[in-house]
């Protein structure tokens, strides 16, 4: 594949892809949780203008309001969601401690070369996409669930799920332009829904544990030993 | 088609309802109602498509065929009788001070709204709504799993949402590649091949093989963690414990079906293009897996609803199996254990419900001499076990039979596996049970007031399938073997 071949929209295509997973990366290494909220918007902004400009390459009209979508969901509504949420509940300045931070950015690279094997069977059916952008689709995928995995606080694993929900809007967008409106709107409301029950989540959280460090979340497991019943004392009738 | 329409918008409209009215004295009935008429109205659909065969709905956007028939009848079914048991039973938790208004009002408003996308999601004709309909369920439960509020509930419902929020986005990944070889198959139109309909009828056979065997291990791990495979099961155990327990009886006898179920349309597609058996191994390594492992921990449960979701897993790892096994004998016998599980389960979910109210905690060890202060929830929950434990003559003894006999058949060494689970099982479940129901009561153990007339019509069908397969049902459940497996029993 040679990159100058490419027209000039196709090169901006993969341009703005690379730049999508940049977020990610950065996403992945950012302990404080305002500047993960700002960056996570840029990924739907570019996220956005990624869609846009496919939808102009290859004549699909629809493609649009997925961007428009993206536009008002991840760069808007969720984003400002979240940061009201973060002033709310005294976190903006919070910094979370990573351990290993170097460890977890060379296993970011090791899933994004991961992504591009995974990506060799797909590409050869495909017209427009190229190796470069289905891959980097799969692995902005990965890289959402490997901040889920790896970081400790709620605000960073919901901004990791959502960050995995953009990896596959994207990969359905480079491979078969988009799904069809009908299940991309229904996606939309269980995102929209499922960032609003974060929310409320983020509030129980808070009120039970008295952080947002989801690492306190323990207290169901199997044991040898009785399990430590704390509404015990609740549960008795009266 | 009216039918199909009745079925899903009633418990929409009841949930709405209930969003503003479900506090009041009368919500309970009203949930009862609601189930009653998405019930009749199943039911008269399944009467429709026995006669009439598949049905594609105007626009093509719900498909009904004998295999999804079923399991709408099968969910209407158990969401009527579980509302008929939570009516009591929340009031019960109200007079307890466990549960505020508000939440009733959120509670009954979800219960609905989970019916409503468990019929959607085995309803609809298109994969990516189907998809979305999953999403929503766990949507709709997430909230109730933490009902009560209590630092361990809010624990599991976070693990359940993070870990079926990551896992059903594997789904949504799969479902995507498999769009996207359906779109790029070589010669076949454009447009509209996320229909059901269309993917099976038109493509099936054309897609590309090395495409399609990407999805289905991206779809695997993504309903796999929904129906509660080792090692994806994490949440299961958690969320059924600690919401309350008409939730756990929906979700163990109703969700993890409705998970199963999408896994096994898209092996019907899989299985269509690959000309190898990949999907149907990979099936049966999970399977048996869960069946065996799951089995392994009932041993160690100290909590009794823990117990029960361990069971499901296992239950629910023997179907995965059967279907990977994929012949027809051993469809026929997932399909009919698909049911039984349900029945049985959610009727053990009833009783554990009011065993727990008895005893004021959920730890076995202190649930003691059930049958001595209460006989019929001791004897509901001793039946119950026994018939899940596939005890002749139940029909639970009957599907395990088929299952046992199919897989005797096409992989001789895999009985010896499926035999131990079994009796590890057995032994797990009956050294927990022997105490909680024969055990000496505790003082000042009293009854309390408990309809138990759920579990008796559950158990009731459940001993009657076992003793007699209807000719309707069994031939229901031969149109859907055909359907799935591609060749007719016998």
């Amino acid at each position: 594949m040679e990159l100058t071949s490419l027209g000039l929209y196709s090169q901006a295509i993969i341009v703005f892809a690379a730049l999508v997973l940049f977020t990610s990366f950065v996403m992945l290494a950012q302990p404080r949780i305002q500047p993960l909220i700002y960056t996570f918007a840029w990924q739907g902004l570019l996220l956005a203008v990624v869609t846009a400009l496919v939808a102009l390459v290859s004549n699909h009209p629809h493609l649009y309001i997925s961007a428009a979508l993206t536009l008002v969901l991840k760069v808007g509504l969720i984003p400002w969601l979240l940061y009201r949420l973060s002033i709310r509940l005294n976190m903006n300045y919070e910094t979370e401690s990573i351990t290993h931070p170097s460890m977890l950015l060379l296993g970011g690279a090791g899933l994004v070369v991961f992504s591009y094997f995974i990506a060799v069977p797909i590409v050869h059916l495909s017209g427009l996409a190229t190796r470069n952008t289905i891959a980097v689709s799969i692995a902005v995928e990965l890289l959402g669930m490997l901040i889920m995995i790896a970081r400790k606080t709620a605000m960073a694993q919901v901004i990791g799920f959502m960050s995995m929900e953009n990896g596959l809007f994207f990969a359905a967008v480079v491979s078969t332009y988009g799904m069809p409106l009908i299940v991309e709107l229904g996606v939309a409301f269980d995102v929209m829904v499922a960032s609003i029950v974060f929310g409320v989540f983020f509030f129980h959280l808070r009120d039970s544990f008295d952080s947002l460090d989801v690492s306190h979340l323990n207290g169901l497991s199997e044991t040898d030993e009785a399990m430590p019943l704390p509404e015990a004392a609740e549960v008795e009738q009266p | 088609m009216m039918m199909l329409e009745i079925t899903l918008l009633a418990p929409l409209v009841g949930g709405l309802l209930l969003a503003f009215t479900g506090h009041r004295a009368l919500a309970g009935w009203l949930n009862v109602a609601t189930g009653a008429v998405t019930f009749a109205a199943s039911l008269a659909l399944a009467l429709d498509v026995f006669d009439h065969g598949a049905r594609l709905s105007a626009g093509r956007m719900f498909y009904i065929d004998a295999f999804n028939v079923y399991l709408v009848t099968l969910t209407a079914f158990v969401g009527m009788t579980t509302s008929i048991f939570s009516r009591p039973y929340m009031r019960h938790e109200v007079e307890r001070g466990r549960v505020t208004d508000r939440r009733m009002r959120l509670y009954h408003s979800m219960y609905q709204g989970f019916l409503f996308s468990m019929l959607l999601a085995l309803s609809t004709n298109n994969l990516g709504i189907m998809w979305v309909a999953m999403e929503s369920a766990t949507l709709t439960t997430v909230l109730l799993v933490s009902l009560y509020r209590t630092p361990s509930s809010i624990e599991a419902a976070w693990k359940y949402f993070v870990l079926c929020g990551v896992g059903i986005a594997q789904a949504l990944f799969g479902t995507v590649l498999i769009y996207f070889a359906a779109e790029n198959r070589p010669g076949g139109e454009r447009g509209d091949t996320l229909l059901w309909t269309v993917l099976h009828d038109t493509t099936a056979g054309g897609l590309d093989p090395a495409v399609v065997s990407l999805a289905f291990v991206f779809l695997l791990v993504g309903y796999g963690t929904k129906v509660g495979l080792v090692p994806l099961h994490n949440w299961l155990p958690d969320a059924h414990s600690e919401g309350p327990t008409p939730m756990s009886a929906v979700l163990s006898g109703l969700l993890l079906n409705v998970a199963l179920y999408a896994l096994v349309r898209f092996k019907m597609l899989v299985d269509a293009s690959l000309h190898m058996e990949l999907a149907g191994h990979l099936m049966m390594g999970f399977g048996l897996l869960s069946f065996v492992v799951a089995g392994l921990f009932l041993h160690r449960q100290h909590d009794i609803k823990r117990m029960y979701s361990y069971s499901s897993i296992e239950h629910m790892g023997l179907m995965t199996f059967a279907f990977g096994i994929g012949g027809p004998l051993a469809t026929f016998g997932a399909l009919l254990h698909m049911t039984m599980n349900s029945l049985t389960k959610s009727a053990i979910f009833v009783t554990v419900g009011y065993a727990s109210q008895i005893a004021g905690t959920q730890r076995i060890d202190r649930i003691r001499g059930l049958i001595r202060t209460q006989p019929s929830v001791g004897w509901g929950l001793l039946i119950g076990t026994v018939a899940i434990a596939g005890f002749p003559p139940f029909g639970v003894f009957i599907s395990e039979f088929l299952l046992l006999m199919a897989t005797m058949k096409s992989w001789p060494w895999l009985t010896i596996p499926l035999l131990f689970g079994f009796g590890v099982a057995f032994a797990g479940l009956f050294r927990h049970l022997q105490p909680m129901v024969f055990g000496e009561p505790p003082a000042g153990q009293k009854p309390i007031q408990a309809n138990m007339l759920p579990v008796a019509i559950h158990l009731a069908l459940v001993l009657w399938l076992g003793l007699s397969l209807p000719t309707f049902l069994s031939g229901w459940f031969e149109q859907a073997t055909l359907l799935i497996s591609g060749a007719a029993l016998r």
